[in-house]
């Protein structure tokens, strides 16, 4: 019997309530000391396609996912169509059996190619071309069929509540299938009825009603088929104080206390769900005096505090300019997009680098190019983000490798921003965007905010915005600070900010606005530069950047209990690059392994670039789902065991 | 804020070479944008201009307030976005009418709908100057000023019309050979609450020839006694009235600017078309979700403390995500 190690997943119709369900799974487990891994998969489409969340539960921190299946929850045909082949041989469906006579051409939403594949696979195993066949198939390898009455089960809540209208229990099958689940698994009931209440907190009626069906579903399941299940999941006790984050939070929370006070942003998935959740929560708690609840009703306090103003601009190109604007003023301004926003920021990014704006960019990343798969993942902008805008210009590019990162590098990135005075592009994705995680509550004391070298005040009228001066760094004035009037252009400019074109003065203003570059390449600490995981003497290396560090930790953790040895070289300052330390790292090495979720394995081109030195394999990914830890653990052990080819490219996930 | 030494305008001039074309129409609206600022006694710091991009965008320079030249066409987001983080700044948009009707069109209408308390000068002479004379948004179908190859084969947009229909809530026009009815115009605009858009007809002497400064004059329309009628006239000498002073005067208010903005050709009213202080500003609208934005703005907020440690309370945040 397996026990507190489970893949449990749960799939529906986009704008059915499955992000709930999976919300009310993950919770419970976490409420019970547990620890998960949350993600995400959906169509652009408002209703209707297919989507599906999926959690890894463990006692210890999970980062990333795994392929196979351990229980497949579900109230409807597609989702049980579509995933019960990936159910493991010791695993189980949970169903609805009203949808078992559903045949697969009866089902739009599934793409034609993936038709055929499920058709296909289905008549070689000899069962007919529906719901029907799919549990036969499942049954055959010995995969547990858990069929739960959910009309009937709805039937009797509305009873019992006095409910005439059914669609007012519309979400009420999710919750049955999830908590159908955690009968099998024979888990604590309470976890259960907790995490609906919570999921269903603004109203106290519909959480009675949904924890009343929990009920139902939960003994439903315990008793006919809970005894001889493979998989249990226990609470244990939490050694430490943990928090339920998801992914679009992250960067959110981190803006808050980075000092963000203006956010701009255009609606683009995946990265709007920031800027909404900063909106929602646009004033902000703050001194100690917040802590009562009297102090927090106080007229002061109402007018004096911190608050973040979140602007839905018209386009990304006034995000940018926008939020360039905001930041002449002196306030801590960031934008949010994704890849055909960021496109239209190029111009923006330019005048910002030109006047040493310091300006944050956050930049989810999305599979391209133009429209792409809006709501899938991909690692295509590195190249994009580095050499953002026409001519040479200074930037700053950091990529976060999961979501405790993401929120620390937030701060990290404005800091870098106003101590180097350029744009700062900070590079997440979908991957981490759509992610949800326990993680250990976040360390807040050791975070500083860095302004940089600011101005002050004068009244001699001697004040030159773009001073030329040892370090390429002139002390910032913002607008409305007395006696530091300034010009900024976007054409090149002397000192004081008027326009140029006099050879010289454009060699010097050059040369100060790319030094600072090399100047953040030496102050910037090694540890946000880079970071080395697992055998520092392995002669098998991992490089990546980003989004891949959670599947990567997670495969190492895997062969190195096998007693493999490996490293990982995870790059997080993409430019200015850390030629030499990466160097140092490489060099030497038997197999340099670059890890990467797009087709052209860019960090292996930077990597030659900027070293020299070639990788010896790429494991690649560009189908829009993020790497599970299975799939790597079998492409790194290939490399390992000296089979693999130069270049493997991997195709899981539905 | 009032200063202590009275600025004049010659005190708003900067020291650097202004290379405008001799006779340019500019020269005026920089001259009635520096008498504008001493009439309203503004001190420099308080003051940011923004312009875009093209001959007019030059104009900051030449001015010894704070001066940010920033892109084609996107000078009104650059300016909104420092208004929006310290709305105690005076903030002055200007730039040409292709800058801020053709390629920047789309951020003139979201300007409107939004209503941010800054003033916004369009200086309107038909012409791409600075790439040398291609036609503009405002060039009428048909025209073909010296610089063009061919009859302009687009139809113009009306600025005035436009900006009402986005819901600038101050419209005017002025006249650069008229300065100190656009000084005037300009202070309104700038003491105007709220969004104040002002069309400023500029002729371009070395690429326009149609609309020149003795077109607008009127030099050709000569009556039999050999006197001249100038085309440009004012609506305040009519005995017009713009302001929307309650509510309900807001659309026959409206529908009198956008017959006045029609008015082309013969007779071209100059003046405010339109102004309504009625409406929320966006600050007030920003003020009724935030209650503390007045007081502590984006750009006037205390982030961190002496040791750089963050103000900002997000464990009570951090605590709502709390589960074991």
């Amino acid at each position: 019997m397996t026990r507190n190690e489970l893949t449990w997943l749960i799939g529906g119709p986009q704008g059915s309530g499955v992000d709930s369900s999976a919300n009310i799974f993950g919770r419970a487990c976490a409420y019970g000391g547990l620890q998960i891994f949350g993600k995400r998969e959906y169509y652009s489409n408002i209703m209707g396609e297919h989507s599906y969340f999926q959690i890894r539960v463990s006692e210890n921190q999970v980062r990333s996912h795994l392929d196979p299946v351990n229980v497949l929850a579900t109230f409807e045909a597609e989702t049980l169509l579509r995933h019960a082949q990936y159910v493991t041989d010791d695993g189980a469906i949970v169903y609805d059996p009203e949808v078992a006579s559903t045949k697969i051409d009866d089902i739009p939403t599934i793409e034609a190619r993936a038709t055929q594949d499920l058709k296909a696979y289905l008549t070689a195993r000899g069962v007919g071309e529906s719901v029907q066949g799919a549990l036969d198939a499942a049954a055959q390898r010995g995969v547990l069929l858990l069929p739960v009455p959910m009309t009937e089960f709805v039937a009797q809540v509305a009873r019992k509540f006095n409910v005439d209208q059914l669609s007012r229990l519309s979400r009420t099958v999710n919750v049955l299938a999830v908590s159908a689940s955690f009968g099998l698994l024979d888990y604590d009931f309470a976890e259960i009825a907790k995490a609906v209440r919570y999921v269903f907190r603004a109203k106290k009626s519909v959480a009675e009603m949904n924890e009343f069906g929990a009920r139902l579903a939960y003994d439903h399941a315990k008793q006919n088929h809970g005894s001889g299940f493979a998989h249990r999941l226990a609470p244990v006790a939490a050694n430490e104080k943990r928090i339920f984050v998801a992914g679009s939070q992250a960067v959110g929370l981190g803006k808050m206390l980075s000092g963000c006070r203006l956010q701009t942003y255009y609606p683009i998935t995946p990265a709007s769900d920031e800027s909404e959740f900063l909106e929602a929560n646009a004033v902000l708690p703050t001194g100690a005096e917040a802590d009562s609840p009297e102090a927090q009703e106080s007229a002061f306090l109402k007018e004096n505090g911190n608050s973040i103003v979140v602007m839905q601009t018209e386009d990304e190109i006034a995000a940018i300019t926008m939020a360039n604007g905001a930041a002449l003023a002196g306030t801590r301004s960031a934008t949010a997009t994704s890849g055909p926003g960021f496109c239209l920021m190029m111009e923006g990014i330019g005048w910002a680098a030109i006047n040493e704006v310091p300006v944050v960019i956050t930049l989810y990343q999305r599979a391209g190019p133009s429209t792409g798969m809006p709501t899938r993942h991909e690692q295509g902008d590195l190249r994009f983000a580095i050499h953002a805008g026409h001519g040479d210009s200074p930037r700053i590019v950091t990529a976060s490798g999961d979501l405790e990162e993401s929120f620390y590098d937030t701060v990290k990135s404005f800091n870098f921003a106003e101590r180097y005075q350029c744009p700062v592009i900070h590079i997440v994705d979908k991957a981490l965007a759509n992610s949800t995680q326990t993680l250990p509550y976040f360390a807040l004391d050791g975070v500083r905010i860095e302004r940089g070298v600011l101005a002050r005040p004068r009244d001699d009228g001697g004040y030159r915005r773009f001073e030329l001066t040892p370090s390429g760094i002139s002390p910032r004035a913002v607008l409305g600070m007395p006696g530091t009037i300034f010009w900024n252009t976007g054409d090149e400019h002397d000192e004081r900010g008027h326009i140029t074109e006099d050879p010289v003065v454009r060699m010097l203003m050059m040369e100060k606005r790319m030094g600072k570059l090399d100047l953040a390449a030496k102050e910037i600490p090694p540890e946000d530069q880079y970071a080395f995981h697992g055998d520092k003497d392995a002669e098998t290396l991992v490089v990546s950047w980003g989004s891949t560090k959670g599947a990567i930790l997670d495969a190492m953790e895997v062969l190195r209990a096998a007693g493999r040895k490996i490293g990982f070289l995870q790059l997080r300052l993409l430019h200015p690059f850390p030629s030499e330390a990466v160097a140092k790292v490489l060099r030497g090495r038997k197999a340099i392994v670059d890890v990467e979720m797009n087709y052209s394995a860019t960090l292996a081109g930077l990597i030659r670039e900027h070293t020299g030195i070639a990788v010896t394999h790429t494991v690649v990914k560009y189908q829009g789902r993020a790497m599970s830890c299975n799939e790597l653990r079998d492409s790194l052990t290939a490399v390992l065991d000296g089979k693999a080819p130069p270049r493997q490219v991997l195709r899981h996930g539905v | 804020m009032a200063s202590e030494v009275l600025l004049r305008p010659a005190d708003f001039q900067s020291d650097v070479h202004n290379d405008w074309c001799p006779g340019c129409g500019d020269f005026g609206i920089l001259k009635a944008l520096q008498m504008a600022l001493a009439d309203l006694k503004f001190e420099r710091h308080n003051v940011a201009i923004f312009s875009g991009i093209g001959c007019s965008a030059k104009t900051v320079h030449y001015v010894t307030t704070y001066g940010i030249h920033t892109l084609h066409g996107r000078v009104l987001p650059f300016a909104m976005g420092a208004k929006l983080a310290n709305p105690s700044l005076q903030v002055v948009a200007l730039g040409g009418d292709g800058d801020g009707l053709g390629i920047g069109a789309g951020h003139f209408v979201n300007a409107g709908r939004r209503n941010l308390d800054m003033c916004y000068l369009i200086f309107d002479n038909g012409v791409y100057g600075l790439t040398k004379g291609q036609a503009s948004p405002t060039l009428k179908l048909g025209l073909k000023p010296k610089s063009l190859p061919a009859p302009n084969i687009n139809d113009a947009v009306n600025p005035l019309w436009l900006a009402l229909a986005s819901g600038a809530t101050f419209v005017g026009r002025g006249y650069s050979f008229d300065i100190k009815h656009l000084r005037d115009l300009i202070a309104k605009g700038i003491r105007h609450r709220g969004y104040a858009f002002i069309d400023v007809l500029q002729p371009c002497p070395t690429y326009n020839n149609l609309n020149t400064k003795d077109w607008y004059g009127g030099e050709d329309l000569v009556d039999a006694a050999e006197r001249k009628t100038p085309r440009v006239y004012k609506l305040e000498e009519r005995g017009v009235d713009p302001v929307v002073h309650t509510l309900e005067d807001t659309e026959a208010k409206q529908l009198q600017a956008l017959k006045y903005a029609l008015q082309w050709g013969d007779a071209i009213p100059i003046g405010v078309f339109y102004q309504n202080e009625q409406l929320p500003t966006f600050e007030d609208r920003l003020q009724d979700r935030i209650p503390s934005y007045a007081v502590e703005p984006p750009a006037r907020q205390v982030i961190a403390d002496a040791q750089g440690r963050p103000t900002v309370r997000l464990n009570k945040l951090l605590d709502e995500l709390v589960v074991t």
